[in-house]
């Protein structure tokens, strides 16, 4: 990757996120794109993880330092609060243990960024009123192939985080890299939260 | 022609002697030792492109190429060693050395000690991880070479990688542990221990002095070694190759070689007696057991790990059951605690523990890419 690069709009709003000189680990990290842009502007020190030894070398390439391993089983490997930021981008809808990974990354972490395709983007709707599952540019899949086994909307996403003491830093919604202030939860296709422990 | 059927060609094995008395663990003092090497490649002007390879149990220095034309068999890690290879011999300089108490070359029990004139036999003392790291920087100075662009090696070789960025933090730049250990279980001492006991209780072992009775403890390390070889492939990659094969096709209800399985581990073990010495397999088994670098931090492998300065990558194999991903897993989590740049792969290998000398893909295309890495930070 060259050193000019940009990264994916979806990307360069988490890479906003994070403060330079932070520690961040990337849960799912692909290619390393976003760890690799943070290296080079924001000087951070960090890890990528992801299950598929493809992307391992990939991280590799793009000189970013990836561990290869099973979000599913938990971020063993990392102790307690060792990050400043624990990204999870686009995954937390294909995992099994939602739940877990989410308290997971506030044990080995001090915040969290989750982002994922809004359910309740209008779009969907629409489909699901047409009597057929959504597929769309941020839900590319048949129902019948789709690795997204836990849809949710934003306000699906607030609950779970209040019923784990976690609450809201800050969110924003976008649709084909806009950010949508007026009405999210029906004009945003992909939704973007950072996150933290309740203090006390 | 493919890269990975290229050679570093013909070569020849060098000895560096030393008199400078070596300090051992066990308190015990070498006076003096050769060690046993061969390079392959190019060092550069600013000496920064040299890769030291550390090899395992019944490894040596002779990692790469062939000593004459028609030698029937290569190096033994000339699959990954050579021009064009993932440790690319075009652009690094790497030596491979035999370890002391070895068998092939520098100063072992089979070696004659110059104050008896007699083979130092059960005098030889026991070296420990440390030790051979401590005699390798020796060789490192004698070379030249202040720092390793990489340390590179599997499994007993992969712990000396590791004590490398240890114990010489500033002179490690990288360090590959391979599947390997940050120390052995009990059950892996258990086995080396089996295969201890069938050396030791060979009547043609003598104590270790077997050289002057021109006896060879051959059932021993016969057994040792089919042992060894059971627990370095797994159940399906043994199964795949060998399953309930006969070798006439229908049992002879007797005792004799009927499975071929039997017939691989007995021609495995056969070969390995004819060339491989008894009490260096001791040895080796021992280094093994002792390595624990947390050991005098209260067991703590994060302080030990510390002390590195080194970046590291740690690989494991799915079906190694000896050295497990697991406890390789151990030592990254280690790293990551404190706070070392480290990569991580956990390759799909039907191999067992020997699959980190073989060619599975994702295997070569994370070494390819890690070495490229280094060799473009050493300007290689």
């Amino acid at each position: 990757m060259s050193a000019n690069q940009t990264l994916r709009a979806d990307l360069q709003l988490i890479a906003d996120w994070v403060a330079p000189s932070s520690r961040v680990l990337d849960l799912g990290c692909g290619d390393g794109a976003l760890l690799s842009w943070l290296n080079r502007h924001k000087a951070v020190r960090g890890y990528g993880v992801d299950f598929d030894v493809n992307n391992v070398v990939r991280c590799v390439e793009a000189g970013v330092n990836a561990i290869q391993g099973n979000l599913e089983t938990g971020l063993a490997e990392f102790e307690d609060q060792r990050f400043d930021h624990v990204v999870l981008s686009q995954t937390i809808q294909a995992m099994h243990n939602t739940e877990q990974i989410l308290v997971e990354m506030l044990r080995v972490g001090r915040e969290a960024i989750v982002t994922f395709p809004n359910f309740g983007y209008w779009e969907n709707r629409w489909q699901i009123l047409q009597g057929h599952m959504p597929v769309s540019e941020t839900i590319p899949y048949e129902w019948y192939n789709t690795p997204n086994i836990h849809w949710c909307m934003l306000g699906d996403f607030e609950a779970l985080c209040a019923k784990n003491g976690i609450r809201v830093l800050e969110r924003v919604v976008m649709n084909e890299a806009k950010r949508i202030h007026f009405l999210p939860n029906l004009r945003g296709s992909l939704a973007f939260y950072r996150v933290a422990r309740q203090p006390g | 022609m493919s890269d990975l059927t290229r050679s570093v060609g013909i070569v020849k094995a060098q000895i560096a002697e030393f008199d400078t008395p070596l300090h051992l663990a066990s308190a015990a003092v070498l006076p003096a030792y050769q060690l046993c090497f061969e390079t392959y490649g190019t060092l550069n002007a600013a000496r920064s492109n040299a890769i030291l390879i550390c090899h395992a149990l019944s490894g040596h220095h002779h990692v790469a190429g062939r000593y004459a034309a028609d030698d029937k068999a290569a190096g033994w890690w000339d699959n990954m060693v050579g021009p064009g290879k993932p440790i690319d011999t075009d652009r690094f300089f790497v030596v491979g050395l035999n370890n002391l108490g070895g068998c092939h070359g520098s100063t072992g029990p089979s070696s004659i000690n110059p104050a008896t004139g007699q083979p130092w036999g059960s005098s030889f003392p026991v070296v420990t991880v440390p030790d051979w790291v401590r005699s390798q920087a020796r060789l490192a100075d004698r070379l030249g070479i202040d720092r390793w662009a990489a340390v590179i090696g599997g499994s007993l070789g992969g712990m000396q990688a590791l004590q490398w960025s240890i114990d010489y933090p500033e002179r490690v730049a990288h360090a590959l542990v391979i599947a390997s250990a940050p120390k052995l279980s009990a059950q892996n001492i258990a086995f080396n221990d089996v295969a201890r006991q069938a050396i030791l209780t060979d009547p043609d072992f003598h104590g270790g002095d077997f050289y002057a009775q021109h006896a060879i403890p051959r059932r021993g390390l016969r057994l040792a070694r089919m042992l060894g070889h059971i627990t370095y492939l797994s159940d399906d990659g043994m199964g795949e190759k060998f399953g309930r094969m006969l070798k006439s096709g229908d049992y002879q209800f007797g005792f004799e070689v009927e499975f071929e399985i039997e017939s691989y581990l007995r021609y495995q073990g056969d070969k390995f007696s004819d060339y491989f010495d008894a009490n260096t397999y001791l040895l080796m088994t021992k280094a093994l057991d002792y390595f624990d670098p947390a050991k005098d931090l209260n067991d703590d492998l994060v302080a030990a790990l510390r002390k590195a300065s080194a970046r590291f990558m740690v690989a494991s194999f799915t079906s190694d059951w000896r050295f497990s991903p697991e406890r390789s897993r151990e030592i990254v989590k280690a790293l990551v605690a404190a706070d070392k740049e480290v990569v991580y792969g956990e390759i799909e290998s039907v191999h067992g523990h020997d699959a980190f000398l073989m060619l599975d893909e994702p295997y070569v295309k994370l070494m390819r890419a890690y070495l490229n890495r280094v060799a473009e930070e050493v300007n290689a």
